[in-house]
């Protein structure tokens, strides 16, 4: 086992491990915080596939500013394991029942896709998710999407300070 | 055992190195605290900490000594793993800003070559980014986790604060960029120190301000150190912690000091170059040594003025402090930005 390979289980089993403590975890401050951790273990999964400029951007803007505000909101309204509603347990088994359906209709669908058959992934060799060819990429192929979308960045931000200026 | 295969002088070389970086940052800190003790004296007009050893110098292991030897209180209404976790996060997301500072060129040892960073990535400034907004949590959940009205209010304010500078901070840091075209913090020193070039601040002087001024912000410094207003909020996010957990706290502030002030001096002030000196006549290990020197140099008069600032200037009011980040600092690093790009577009001749 290479340490490529060994890393992979390791932010493999750290990202589902997480995931499943996100919702299991009662306190919602606890879910936020395996929320975040599953963020680090993706962003490392990113980094064995060489685009360290995406992992550190999903760390700044996911770990880094969305779950702030999660932790914000969740703080403020002042939500722990006492506030929570207690679930009958017949609901609880229809919801593993349904997510464990939509699990296995994702994992025949990504089985079956052709684009993704014989389609090894090599660890470490690709750079696209350097800055560098990002950069050129999203200035020079997708440049009207890229401004399109930060107008749309823009009219949010203008949104919420009329909205704040109401207030 | 392909497990094995990697270079292992490699990793001994590179733990040999943060252990070094993170116990000097640790001891400089350390006597930090005792600087930050005397130059208040000083600009009182008193003598300061002058009892334990010559001049006080035994000062901060004393107050060490007295936080360790302190009772260890966990609040019972307390989250109690969050609550230890809080001081854990601070004092980590502080240190882990070390390993992409270029503290000095590289020594040569046995004809092996040693470069004195611990990891030069190509993303070297948003690394800083992404461990700064860390370092947001550590406030977060301490303060939350102490279960205490108080302390979750410092700790709203200090997140909020921070990441409204943060802003500031990265618009103005695009500029530095533009200049230098690379990530990498290495690079951006060497750009500054190739032959007929100035250091950054030449170039960016009001970016400089701007970062200067969030810097005081992130490192929850007067005029900015709203987290902390005792008057308001009795001891801020720390209030209920007592013992080393306190201590962390405290001490990761003058971490976090240290490590702005060593980006600042790499980005603006040529990092680890001595102004008018050419380093490569000197022998590699002769002048890695001067220039780890010279940063410290750097880094030093920089905590002085973080020091000056806070015994001279009084505390923002929060709408103040929020104006002033948003109304102030945002637009000035916009033109700044705007600015510095159409004049490389100028001399570029487009």
């Amino acid at each position: 086992m290479s340490i490529t390979q060994f890393l992979f289980y390791f932010l493999t089993v750290l990202a589902l491990f997480s995931a499943v403590m996100v919702v299991v975890s009662k306190n919602p401050v606890h879910s936020v915080l395996w929320l975040i951790a599953v963020f680090f273990a993706i962003s490392g999964h990113y980094i064995l596939l060489n685009a360290q400029f995406l992992a550190i951007v999903n760390l700044i803007v996911y770990a880094g500013a969305i779950m702030v505000l999660f932790l914000f909101v969740i703080m403020l309204m002042n939500l722990n394991a006492s506030a929570e509603p207690q679930k009958n347990n017949w609901l609880k088994l229809a919801g593993v029942i349904a997510g464990g359906c939509f699990l296995m209709v994702l994992v025949s669908l990504v089985k079956q896709a052709n684009e993704l058959n014989n389609i090894a992934v090599t660890m470490g060799t690709g750079e696209i998710g350097l800055i560098k060819n990002l950069g050129k990429a999203l200035f020079n192929d997708f440049v009207v999407p890229f401004e399109i979308s930060s107008v749309l960045f823009l009219s949010a931000m203008v949104g919420a300070v009329v909205i704040g200026k109401k207030a | 055992m392909t497990l094995l295969a990697v270079d292992w002088l490699l990793i001994i070389e590179k733990l040999v190195l943060i252990a070094i970086i993170v116990f000097a940052s640790l001891g400089i800190a350390l006597y930090t605290t005792f600087a930050e003790r005397k130059v208040a004296a000083v600009l009182q007009d008193r003598p300061g900490p002058n009892r334990a050893g010559p001049f006080g110098l035994l000062q901060p292991f004393a107050d060490g000594l007295k936080l360790i030897m302190k009772e260890e209180i966990i609040p019972t209404s307390s989250n109690k793993a969050l609550f230890v976790l809080g001081p854990g996060l601070a004092m980590t997301a502080a240190l882990m800003t070390c390993s992409v500072i270029p503290w000095s060129s590289h020594i040569e040892i046995f004809d092996r070559k040693i470069d004195l960073q611990i990891a030069d990535i190509n993303i070297g400034i948003l690394y800083i980014f992404g461990v700064v907004s860390m370092g947001v949590y550590g406030m977060m959940i301490g303060g939350w986790a102490s279960n205490n009205k108080f302390s979750l209010m410092a700790a709203l304010r200090g997140a909020s604060q921070a990441i409204s500078y943060e802003l500031a901070m990265g618009l103005s840091l695009i500029a530095v960029l533009m200049l230098s075209g690379s990530l990498s913090l290495k690079t951006i020193v060497d750009g500054q120190m190739a032959a007929g070039s100035y250091w950054n601040i030449v170039y960016q002087p009001l970016g400089f301000i701007i970062f200067f001024v969030c810097a005081l912000a992130e490192c929850n410094r007067t005029p900015f150190d709203l987290p902390e207003a005792e008057n308001e909020l009795n001891f801020g996010y720390h209030q209920e912690y007592s013992s080393m957990k306190l201590g962390f706290y405290l001490f990761s502030e003058y971490i976090n000091m240290i490590m702005s002030s060593a980006v600042m001096a790499s980005l603006y002030f040529g990092g680890f170059d001595i102004p008018f000196l050419d380093e490569s006549t000197l022998a590699p290990n002769i002048a890695a040594i001067i220039g780890v020197a010279a940063l410290l140099t750097k880094i030093a008069i920089f905590i002085f003025v973080f020091m000056w600032i806070r015994w001279t200037v009084p505390r923002f009011r929060y709408d103040q402090l929020m104006n002033l980040g948003w109304k102030t600092m945002i637009p000035l690093a916009l033109f700044n930005m705007l600015v510095t790009g159409a004049l490389i577009l100028l001399k570029a001749g487009v």
